[in-house]
């Protein structure tokens, strides 16, 4: 515990056990004492994922505590969300007494061993006089370079001893940047200047090195179009002249239209998915393409590069931009604005209330400063697609890993690591019903998280796959499910609203900011709304799909 | 970007590391390579002459640069790992040690003798029935005086799989 206050760390999420029966007797004095909040949710998994939105939200290392055996698994699906979106993250597990471990004892698991490849290290601590080296550790790598996940699993033994502690000032993340070579630099510089069509395709790594000022001065310098990846949601403003919007497989037409037909795209902090390069060859197939990334293993991964840099990118960004010339390139911009203004989704005519107008009316409601969090599926899209986005920490999403229920524990993070902001969970029914349990811990720690449950009483984007690519052989995806989300708020202590039109939307949404506790909205959608444009797996921009 | 330089014609890469020794490390290694699909033919793990590090010296069939520089990046970012590269299979010196077994009486044994001379091995043990014969050599070497032994009956074959260094001064720690 002194350790975690050393670190900065006042809150945790977790859930208790047997094997953490003393963690959290010592635990019991720090959250009397007010040093540590402790915030128990329902399930491990909706504490992982609340540590997660914890992170995200404010910038800081989330932290989560778990019990032996089945708390410890729980996190897996947490920890994994985490490693993909590279956020930083402590996990600290319980095991069983030393004297037991390797004997398939009572909730014995080798949790070391199952997150190996979804962490970027892992401790197993069964001597005390290790314990405070691994978790000032853990918390150095999880901040370090490319940021995420770090589990210390820690044996009862341990957890029960004593031991003299020499407290020590926090340290600094100490591996060294990679920071980019003046050669590099220069001849990017000069790319960049040549370039008749250039885009940027930015990623996580932008916000992640807090390099957004130094990203917009760019564009606006050199006059260049941009688009991001869900990761870079909210890194310029949606109204700004210069966004294509998101780019990939449910990205705007201009964003993957500019980037086919650009001789020039500069990646920065991102890795080329396959959610973005759908068809690697053939990805920006007229550009010369330039990668810059804190992490060597990105270069050349996905897609090969012309020139790659290694590099932190706020670095590289300061020093490219007193060498890049200030100039206008109106042909390339009216080009794009061309194809902005002709690419407006069409949206369901039998449909009385949809996701768009449903996510303009909760934006036109909220201030700038609202966080709105994702599950996934349809709705994620439409959210990434329609919200009035500003702000990258106000958009948190799971991206790489798309964990389904990962929606209301991250929103229940958000809202504890950010009070003063209003957070809105938007999910569907399908992801809500995976982990919306967690309405208990909104009702115990009285957060007033809004969320918007887009029912069409489907699972919504395997449906609309099936719907396109399967001939309507819709396996699986039609529960007819009866549940009614409105009195099933009530047995939970959360003010329910359900609304199938616009104006009942409305209505709602004006009452649901009223409260001071949970609520949710139930908004009735067509099942045939379909997430557009969308390019298949494998396609280019010429195989986009439009309606 | 790290460059590599590589010999295509090379029938196999050596990747050699430096890690930390602690319980698991070859567990991080080889669990990294299982995920992310990439070849390991051997793997051998020593100690060396620096206390609390570990040499693992992976020998891979991949040879495309791209992968290859995944395989170093990828591994290079696990925290147990200080060093790594590729072997320079030109400017280096490796070796495998081969433990064969094999069924022999006494009118097969001088003939058995005589190849293991010619391949400068040892006979380390013999028995009426068997004798177990230790080589050491390059896997070219110790192919070859294999498929000499194909006509006799091998009750059991022990490979280590390569360990190799670079000539002069290249190394760095």
């Amino acid at each position: 515990m002194e350790i975690l206050l050393e670190q900065g760390v006042d809150t945790v999420f977790g859930y208790p056990g047997g094997a953490a029966l003393n963690i959290y007797d010592t635990l019991y004095s720090y959250e009397k004492r007010s040093q540590i909040r402790h915030v128990l949710t329902a399930h491990e998994q909706g504490a992982a994922h609340a540590a997660d939105g914890y992170a995200r939200a404010t910038g800081r290392t989330g932290v989560v505590f778990a019990t032996s055996g089945p708390g410890a698994t729980n996190l897996v699906t947490g920890i994994a969300t985490a490693f993909m979106d590279s956020i930083p993250m402590v996990a600290i597990t319980s095991n069983v007494a030393n004297s037991l471990i390797g004997r398939d004892a009572f909730q014995e698991v080798y949790i070391t061993g199952i997150t190996m490849p979804i962490t970027k290290h892992n401790f197993f601590v069964n001597k005390v006089e290790d314990l405070a080296h691994a978790v000032r550790e853990a918390f150095r790598i999880a901040e370090t370079g490319r940021k995420g996940p770090v589990l210390v699993d820690v044996t009862k033994d341990v957890s029960a001893a004593l031991c003299e502690f020499t407290p020590q000032p926090k340290q600094k993340p100490n591996k060294v940047k990679p920071l980019a070579e003046q050669e590099a630099i220069e001849k990017i510089a000069e790319y960049i200047n040549q370039a008749e069509r250039p885009v940027i395709y930015c990623g996580g790594g932008v916000p992640a090195a807090d390099a957004g000022n130094e990203l917009k001065e760019l564009i606006e310098k050199a006059d260049i179009p941009i688009t991001y990846t869900m990761m870079a949601v909210g890194i310029v403003g949606y109204q700004d002249e210069h966004s294509l919007g998101m780019i990939g497989m449910h990205g705007s037409v201009a964003a993957n239209k500019a980037v086919d037909q650009a001789d020039l795209v500069l990646a920065l902090g991102t890795r080329f998915s396959d959610r973005v390069a759908l068809n690697m060859e053939k990805f920006a197939k007229n550009a010369i393409k330039v990668q810059v990334d804190i992490d060597e293993s990105e270069i050349n991964k996905n897609v090969i590069v012309d020139l790659s840099v290694l590099s932190d990118v706020k670095y590289f960004l300061t020093k490219v931009l007193p060498l890049v010339d200030a100039k206008k390139r109106s042909a390339w911009l009216e080009q794009i604005a061309e194809w902005k203004q002709s690419s407006v989704m069409a949206q369901c005519p039998e449909a009385k209330l949809h996701p768009r107008d449903i996510i303009n009316t909760m934006c036109d409601m909220t201030d700038q400063e609202t966080i709105y969090v994702t599950d996934v599926g349809q709705h994620q899209m439409w959210a990434a697609q329609y919200i009035k986005h500003r702000n990258t920490k106000a958009f948190l999403t799971s991206g790489g890993l798309g964990t389904m229920g990962f929606g209301y524990g991250a929103a229940i993070g958000a809202k504890v690591g950010c009070p003063n902001q209003r957070v809105i969970h938007i999910t569907g029914d399908a992801s809500f019903h995976m982990n919306l349990n967690e309405a208990c811990t909104a009702v115990s720690e009285n957060l007033p998280i809004i969320t918007i449950i887009m029912n069409n009483h489907v699972l919504g984007m395997v449906y609309q796959w099936q719907s396109s690519f399967y001939e309507k052989r819709y396996s699986a995806t039609t529960p007819e499910r009866k549940t009614d989300f409105v009195k099933l708020a009530e047995g939970f202590g959360v003010k329910g609203y359900r609304a199938e039109t616009p104006e009942e939307f409305e209505k709602a949404f004006a009452q649901a900011l009223q409260q001071t506790g949970p609520v949710w909205i139930e908004c009735i959608i067509n099942p045939e709304e379909k997430v557009l444009p969308m390019i298949p797996n494998g396609g280019t921009v010429e195989d986009i799909i439009l309606n | 970007m790290t460059e590599i330089k590589i010999d295509k014609n090379a029938p196999r890469q050596v990747v050699r590391m430096l890690v930390d020794n602690q319980p698991n490390v070859l567990a991080r290694i080889s669990s990294l390579f299982g995920r992310r699909n990439f070849n390991i033919s051997t793997i051998t793990a020593s100690e060396t002459h620096i206390p609390n590090l570990t040499r693992i010296t992976v020998v891979t069939s991949e040879n495309d640069e791209n992968v290859l520089h995944q395989i170093i990046s990828q591994t290079e970012k696990l925290e147990v790992v200080k060093e790594i590269y590729l072997l320079d299979m030109k400017n280096s010196i490796y070796r495998e040690l081969l433990l064969v077994k094999i069924r022999a009486d006494k009118s097969e044994r001088s003939a058995i003798h005589e190849i293991v001379t010619i391949y400068r091995g040892k006979i380390i043990d013999l028995s009426k029935s068997s004798m177990i014969i230790e080589l050491t050599g390059s896997p070219e070497k110790i192919d070859g005086f294999m498929d000499m032994l194909s006509c006799y009956d091998v009750i059991e074959v022990c490979r280590t799989g390569i360990t190799g260094i670079e000539r002069g001064m290249a190394e760095t720690v």
